[in-house]
């Protein structure tokens, strides 16, 4: 091995370290705009699937236009507020805010049966990080048309499975409100009874992911009570 | 395993720098490298094989950057040198898959950062890249990504199958209808101890097989 002067180690570290900056830099700038139009094309195609519409990459743009009618922004007592696009919102920036300034997205849409849903994001933390996703309900603002979720980073096989099929299909038609007090869908360990309207089964395996998501669902939900009660029909 | 298609330049040397770490010299059940990535991604065989590629990918170019550069690398800091060709490119893959194949990148989301720690990449320039030719030293590359994605497959296939009755997604245990005789999955098959345990019953038969694995008392 040779011997290198102190000299020599700064310049060679300090040239390493510029060189793998600039070319880092470079790459992050160049790629932006495609990851931002990937994230934007995600998420519609997320919100699609809360309404059971299967979109590709490639569709997700035009049945986005085809089935959301509309997109509104509410305030915690269900009134509307002008002047902000629901699909800009970040839930998270909203959660830090009290509950009264907080800005509350939500989408309407006609489903594949020509139902009028009403489409509602939700974010929580499952174990490892942060899990999302869109719930929509029927008229009556109670029975849940649909639901999918999404997450950044839990276990595969046990957590993530909360972005499966078979998983999201369980909420579909559980019923959000019991008469008229809202009480949210839970997520039961060792199963939910047959015909239980509140509660699905918890993932093997994924109990804190499975906690998470139940009070994600309920703290968002939650928030949209007002609107549930004046809306119903 | 060996690869077939040859060309001149795949002498009888580089072949066996490629087949060593896939028997005798393997990453995991030899040299005991990269074990907690290996039970933390074997639930599916899915990000199994996702990881095995990112590794084998990540592994070959680190080493030929490493060992193009290994005259010139201060010895007092490479392994601060190595770490950060190995960040590098593995931040330089994410964000390409961002871009350019999203589908992947979210499967990959939590392995990124286990690519980074992964011990075999390190114990790779360490040991082979610093002391070779680029070209030797990106096969060497290769092989180790290979010898620690076969493993990886072999444990997540087991996995897989007696633990969510699937393979590679596909609901084989259904379709053979074993649930109608009262099969049950294995749910301890999920969890991270049954990976330790498969992957000791690895070890233990390729041990028992290869006398010269086999350690003297």
């Amino acid at each position: 091995m040779k011997h290198f002067s102190n000299r020599y180690i700064f310049i060679f570290s300090s040239v390493m370290v510029i060189a793998v900056a600039t070319l880092l830099a470079m790459a992050a700038t160049m790629l932006q705009p495609k990851q931002l139009k990937n994230l934007e094309i995600e998420k519609k195609k997320s919100i699609l699937e809360s309404i059971g519409v299967e979109a590709t990459a490639a569709t997700t743009e035009n049945l986005y236009d085809k089935y959301i009618t509309e997109s509104l922004v509410l305030n915690s007592r269900g009134e509307n507020i002008e002047g902000f696009d629901a699909f800009d919102i970040v839930l998270k920036e909203e959660e830090k805010k009290p509950l009264e300034e907080q800005h509350l997205p939500l989408f309407r849409a006609t489903a594949e049966n020509g139902e009028k849903v009403t489409i509602i994001p939700v974010e929580g933390k499952g174990l490892w990080g942060p899990i999302w996703g869109y719930i929509s309900v029927k008229p009556d603002m109670s029975t849940v048309y649909g639901a999918t979720f999404d997450h950044k980073g839990e276990t595969p096989g046990l957590g993530a499975e909360i972005n499966t099929r078979p998983f999201e299909d369980m909420f579909i038609g559980k019923k959000l409100f019991e008469d008229t007090k809202f009480v949210s869908v839970g997520v039961v360990k060792g199963g939910a009874k047959d015909g239980d309207p509140h509660n699905v089964d918890a993932i093997s395996g994924g109990t804190i992911t499975s906690k998470g998501l139940e009070k994600m669902l309920s703290d968002c939900l939650g928030k949209y009570n007002d609107y549930f009660v004046k809306n119903r029909n | 395993m060996s690869n077939q298609e040859k060309e001149p330049m795949f002498s009888a040397k580089i072949r066996k720098i490629f087949t060593t770490p896939l028997g005798k010299e393997n990453p995991i059940t030899v040299q005991v490298l990269g074990i907690c990535s290996a039970l933390a991604v074997t639930v599916k065989l899915k990000p199994a094989l996702v990881m095995a590629l990112s590794v084998t990918i990540v592994t070959a170019v680190s080493n030929f950057v490493i060992a193009a550069l290994r005259d010139y690398i201060p010895d007092r800091i490479r392994i601060i040198v190595q770490l950060v060709v190995i960040a590098t490119m593995v931040i330089l893959v994410d964000q390409f898959l961002k871009a350019y194949a999203f589908d992947v990148s979210k499967q990959l989301s939590v392995f990124v950062g286990l690519i980074i720690t992964n011990c075999i990449l390190m114990g790779r320039l360490e040991a082979f890249a610093m002391a070779n030719k680029p070209w030797p030293s990106f096969v060497d590359g290769l092989g180790n990504g290979a010898g620690y994605g076969i493993i990886l497959v072999i444990v997540a296939f087991l996995r897989e199958l007696l633990g969510s009755g699937t393979i590679y997604g596909y609901p084989v245990m259904q379709k053979l209808g074993v649930y109608s005789t009262g099969y049950e999955n294995n749910g301890m098959m999920i969890l991270p101890p049954m990976a330790l345990i498969v992957l000791g019953l690895i070890i233990w038969f390729q041990r028992s097989r290869n006398e010269s694995l086999i350690e003297k008392k």
